[in-house]
């Protein structure tokens, strides 16, 4: 095995192209596990560490350009604002040692179902900027999970940085697990509500072959909800948006939960996600007001 | 390959690395640092924290390559700033509150807990609450305590660390 240490992100990107089956190490607490229990015996792993700017974020338009390997430390310490699902997923993740490294670039490499940036990226339609030697492209998060840890990038490319819009509205992101800290979630869901465009995004995670949105949820959500003044949506639209966000999962039976208890448990955390969020956007809009 | 990085203030090498490898391994097996354990070798236990550039980290988690140039502190470097054999403070709160049983995963407790004490009573910013002792370790797996008298040790650092910097103020 080799271990390439790129010292620019032109040559990260040179690298990536001449070695495809060569794996990225960003935070490493995916790729290092792998390694350790022999799973895995790439020809090569490439530090993304060294290559300056990964590690930043700064606004970008009305947005933040968050860089690939930010640590999600960084990300509950900076972006609570600018990106309130995402800073809540990132505070849920793991431990400080394992945040301390962690990426969102790490994240969206492995593409677990169950990894936390999902659910939050889907919801508030974040961008995710993918390089090679031969250029840019941008894919939406909601193009990007394609099949089981299948995703739009292609083998020569690498992860720059995900954009995430400016929050119009309330968001929430909550997870499910045994336990308060250091858990893979048993189901996960993050809400955005857009005042702007009068839509509502989804994301579901640890609930199917990839994370994955609640179309029929969100569109029944953005025609219920009271977007002049915010009121309370009657308790049977919030138990339908529970079941519709239910029936958009595809979740199987393993050792974390079964499938019955994930749809369950996916519902209670949609309609609560939904009813805080419309409180939360009363008591914004009494604010501005 | 080599790596060359600081560890403890000294500067240090490792000949024949393999890729794969991680820093703890080259910690413990190269550079004759036991300190830090390695008891999962999958981030779920914290027994092989250690500061990387001043931030904890699992030290399984980092590949050795990615250490290079760097600064590593390991518990073996908390006591001995500068080159003394006595424990430092959150080593002798441990020991004065019994939160050391067996004791395999003290070295990463001790590590991730002397970061809390230095980001908050050292700084001046107060002794933080159990709730936030309990969320800065909650990557530190401990089989034997039943973490009270961690906790109990956590806090009574940071107690002094609070005192001093306050009679230090004065
Ligand atoms: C104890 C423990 C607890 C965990 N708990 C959680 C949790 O609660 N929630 C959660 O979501 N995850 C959790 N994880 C998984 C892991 O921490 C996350 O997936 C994290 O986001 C990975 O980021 P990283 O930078 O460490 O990735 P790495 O391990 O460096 O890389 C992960 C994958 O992404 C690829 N990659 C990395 N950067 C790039 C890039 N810029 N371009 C292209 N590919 C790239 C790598 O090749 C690899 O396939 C946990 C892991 C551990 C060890
Ligand atoms: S040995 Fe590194 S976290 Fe357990
Ligand atoms: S003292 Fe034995 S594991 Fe903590």
């Amino acid at each position: 095995m080799e271990f390439l240490s790129p010292a620019t992100w032109e040559e990260a990107l040179a690298a990536k192209s001449e070695r495809p089956d060569a794996v990225p190490i960003m935070g490493g607490t995916d790729v290092m596990v792998e390694i350790n229990f022999d799973r895995r015996r790439p020809p090569a792993l490439i530090d993304l560490t060294r290559v300056p700017g990964l590690r930043e974020w700064r606004a970008d338009g009305d947005g933040v350009r968050l860089g690939a390997g930010v640590p999600y430390t960084g990300i509950v310490d900076a972006l609570g604002g600018a990106a309130p699902a995402l800073a809540a997923a990132a505070r849920s993740v793991a431990s400080p040692q394992i945040r301390n490294r962690g990426s969102v670039g790490g994240n969206l490499g492995g593409a677990s179902p169950a990894g936390d940036a999902h659910p939050p990226l889907l919801a508030t339609d974040a961008v995710v900027e993918l390089a090679s030697v031969g250029g840019v492209r941008r894919v939406p998060a909601r193009e990007f999970y394609l099949g089981p840890r299948r995703t739009a990038r292609r083998d020569d490319e690498l992860i720059a940085a995900v954009l995430l819009p400016a929050p119009a509205g309330p968001q929430r992101f909550a997870k499910v697990g045994t336990r308060n800290a250091m858990v893979i979630a048993v189901v996960s869901f993050a809400l955005a509500l857009d005042a702007r465009s009068r839509t509502v995004g989804t994301g579901i995670g640890s609930a199917g072959p990839t994370p994955l949105r609640a179309p029929g949820a969100e569109e029944f959500a953005a025609a219920e909800f009271d977007w002049e003044g915010g009121a309370p949506l009657p308790e049977s639209a919030v138990h339908r948006f529970g079941e519709l966000v239910a029936a958009a999962a595809r979740p199987i039976d393993d050792v974390r939960g079964s499938a019955g208890y994930r749809r369950h448990a996916l519902a209670v955390l949609a309609r609560r996600a939904l009813a805080r969020a419309a409180a939360d956007y009363r008591e914004g809009g009494a604010r501005c007001a | 390959m080599r790596v060359t990085f600081e560890v403890n203030g000294r500067p240090v090498t490792a000949d024949d690395v393999w890729a794969g490898e991680s820093l703890l391994y080259v910690l413990r097996e190269r550079l004759g640092l036991p300190g830090s354990k390695n008891a999962c070798e999958q981030g779920e236990c914290g027994s092989c924290t250690v500061y990387l550039d001043g931030v904890t980290v699992c030290a399984c988690m980092v590949a050795a390559g990615q250490a290079h140039g760097r600064r590593v502190r390991t518990v073996e470097g908390l006591s001995s700033p500068g080159g003394g054999q006595r424990l430092d403070a959150v080593q002798e709160a441990f020991l004065e509150a019994g939160a050391v049983q067996c004791g395999f995963c003290t070295p990463g407790l001790l590590v991730q807990a002397d970061d809390l004490v230095g980001r908050t009573a050292r700084r001046g910013l107060g002794v933080p609450g159990d709730a936030e002792i309990r969320e800065h370790l909650a990557g530190n797996l401990c089989r034997c305590t039943g973490y009270e008298a961690i906790v109990e040790a956590v806090r009574l650092a940071a107690e002094r660390a609070d005192a001093a910097v306050r009679g230090g103020a004065r």
